[in-house]
């Protein structure tokens, strides 16, 4: 995915702990790969359908952009593995539950705004980054490495995109999650 | 991992209804939905082959948001009708949910009497120790010095349910903890138990963010438990009451023969029974 974004250094958050399942080919990178933007795009279709329960409307699209964002790329990856149908793949984990670029599944709440949903997103680039960053410099066939490289440099363009967005957006004011009419009434 | 051998997959997706879960959000149940369909495109299961039984409550709206039969049934009386719909339909996959409340409290009679009977299906219980529905009343989870209810305002003072021992004791074939921050880790657990004959229970850690928001801490307490599953009931009593209620597993599978007795030919039809009833 191409976009013209001005770049930035980014913090060097890379691991020393051995990759789980390091691919061995291209076309086990490329599964991975796919597996990994298949679950990130699904997660943020579920934030934003909990988003527009919640009439949080505002939130609720910018989690539908970047789930299309996630699927733009998921779908590019299935391209150039020269199919038309999903693979059948395990679900990837990287240093925890999910893949690298996985949301945790806890960290909405219904007042929340489109700072909060870019901290998220800016979080999950950034690991997917360093995932794919870590898995350049891995023991893995060259061709691996090259093919995870330029997935970290479009990942690195990610993290740009997310961090000028949230130029647009103002940092919430202390308070924000306080609800006039909460739903704890108590009992 | 081989891409090429891949063939187009059962989704999890075919296994959700149109229906928009109105669970708050962040709460683990979201995760918990995925994690059953996950198993149940796992295991190539279709929906029309699947039950997905309920009592009340939050978690209990489960049936409803996916593709499966579904009934959502009476507060507590969710095994009741599980087994009733195992017993006449043994073809289905049953699969019963619910919560903390619904299942051991209201419903704790029957939990007692469902892991003994040992029907052939899996009891997934997202316990979040409170009553989320009701507003956030201490539940038979609930740690006894939780102070955020009005009715318990000094804390319920009581021992906690243990319900992975209880269900141990009572019989249950298949026990395991799982955790709604990890829906694949779940989504395995859930198949596996679906899979093993016999009543299997799964305990869900499901944070309730909402009246427990502390819940959210979870993710970092909840861990693969160290042990390797045990058949030894003795050995699975001595690791389930000396955890912390955070190790997540298979933590026993047993092999007791499910209790399923033969529909015989002469069961009467629907026409039959209702004939009973004409006026």
């Amino acid at each position: 995915m191409k976009k013209t974004v001005k770049r930035k250094p980014l913090a060097r958050r890379t691991t020393a702990k051995p990759l789980p399942d390091a691919p061995r080919s291209v076309a086990d990178f490329l599964a991975q790969a796919w597996a990994i933007e298949a679950e990130a795009s699904d997660r943020y279709r579920e934030f934003a359908e909990q988003m527009e329960m919640a009439n949080n409307m505002e939130v609720a699209q910018l989690f539908r952009k970047l789930e299309r964002i996630e699927q733009k790329h998921r779908d590019q990856i299935l391209a150039h593995m020269g199919r038309s149908t999903p693979p059948r793949v395990k679900a990837y984990r990287w240093e925890g539950a999910e893949g690298p670029e996985t949301a945790a599944g806890n960290e909405l709440h219904y007042l929340m705004q489109p700072w909060h949903a870019l901290q998220i997103a800016l979080h999950n680039e950034q690991r997917a980054f360093d995932f794919f960053k870590q898995l350049a410099r891995a023991r893995v066939p060259a061709e691996v490495r090259a093919a995870a490289k330029e997935m970290a440099g479009e990942e690195r363009e990610h993290v740009e995109l997310i961090r000028e967005w949230l130029k647009m957006v103002s940092k919430p004011a202390s308070g924000w999650d306080q609800d006039p009419d909460p739903p704890a009434f108590g009992d | 991992m081989n891409a090429n051998a891949a063939v187009v997959a059962r989704t999890p997706q075919e296994f959700k209804s149109d229906l928009k879960p109105v669970w708050c959000p962040g709460c683990g149940d979201y995760s918990v939905l995925a994690a059953i369909t996950k198993a149940f495109a796992k295991l190539e299961l279709l929906p029309q082959n699947v039950a997905v039984i309920s009592g009340i409550g939050c978690s209990s709206r489960i049936p409803a948001y996916t593709s499966c039969y579904g009934f959502h049934g009476v507060h507590g009386r969710a095994l009741a009708l599980g087994t009733g719909v195992k017993l006449a339909r043994p073809d289905l996959t049953v699969l019963v949910a619910g919560g903390d409340g619904d299942g051991y409290s209201i419903g704790g009679n029957h939990f007692l009497h469902a892991c003994r009977r040992n029907v052939d299906m899996t009891y997934i219980v997202m316990d979040n120790r409170v009553y989320g529905m009701t507003k956030g009343q201490a539940s038979p989870t609930t740690e006894p010095d939780w102070e955020f209810s009005k009715l318990t305002p000094e804390g319920t003072g009581l021992r906690e349910f243990h319900p992975l021992v209880i269900a141990l004791a009572s019989g249950a074939n298949f026990i395991a903890r799982a955790f709604s921050g990890d829906p694949n880790g779940t989504a395995d657990i859930i198949a596996q138990a679906i899979g093993t004959p016999g009543f299997s229970f799964v305990e869900v850690l499901s944070p309730c963010v909402t009246f427990r928001p502390e819940q959210r801490h979870w993710k970092d307490k909840a861990r693969p438990a160290p042990v390797k599953t045990t058949s030894d009931p003795s050995q699975a009593a001595r690791r389930i009451l000396t955890d912390d209620g955070f190790n997540v597993g298979v933590l026993y599978v047993g092999n007791r023969k499910p209790y399923q007795p033969s529909i015989g030919r002469g069961t009467k039809k629907p026409a039959d029974l209702e004939a009973g009833f004409v006026l």
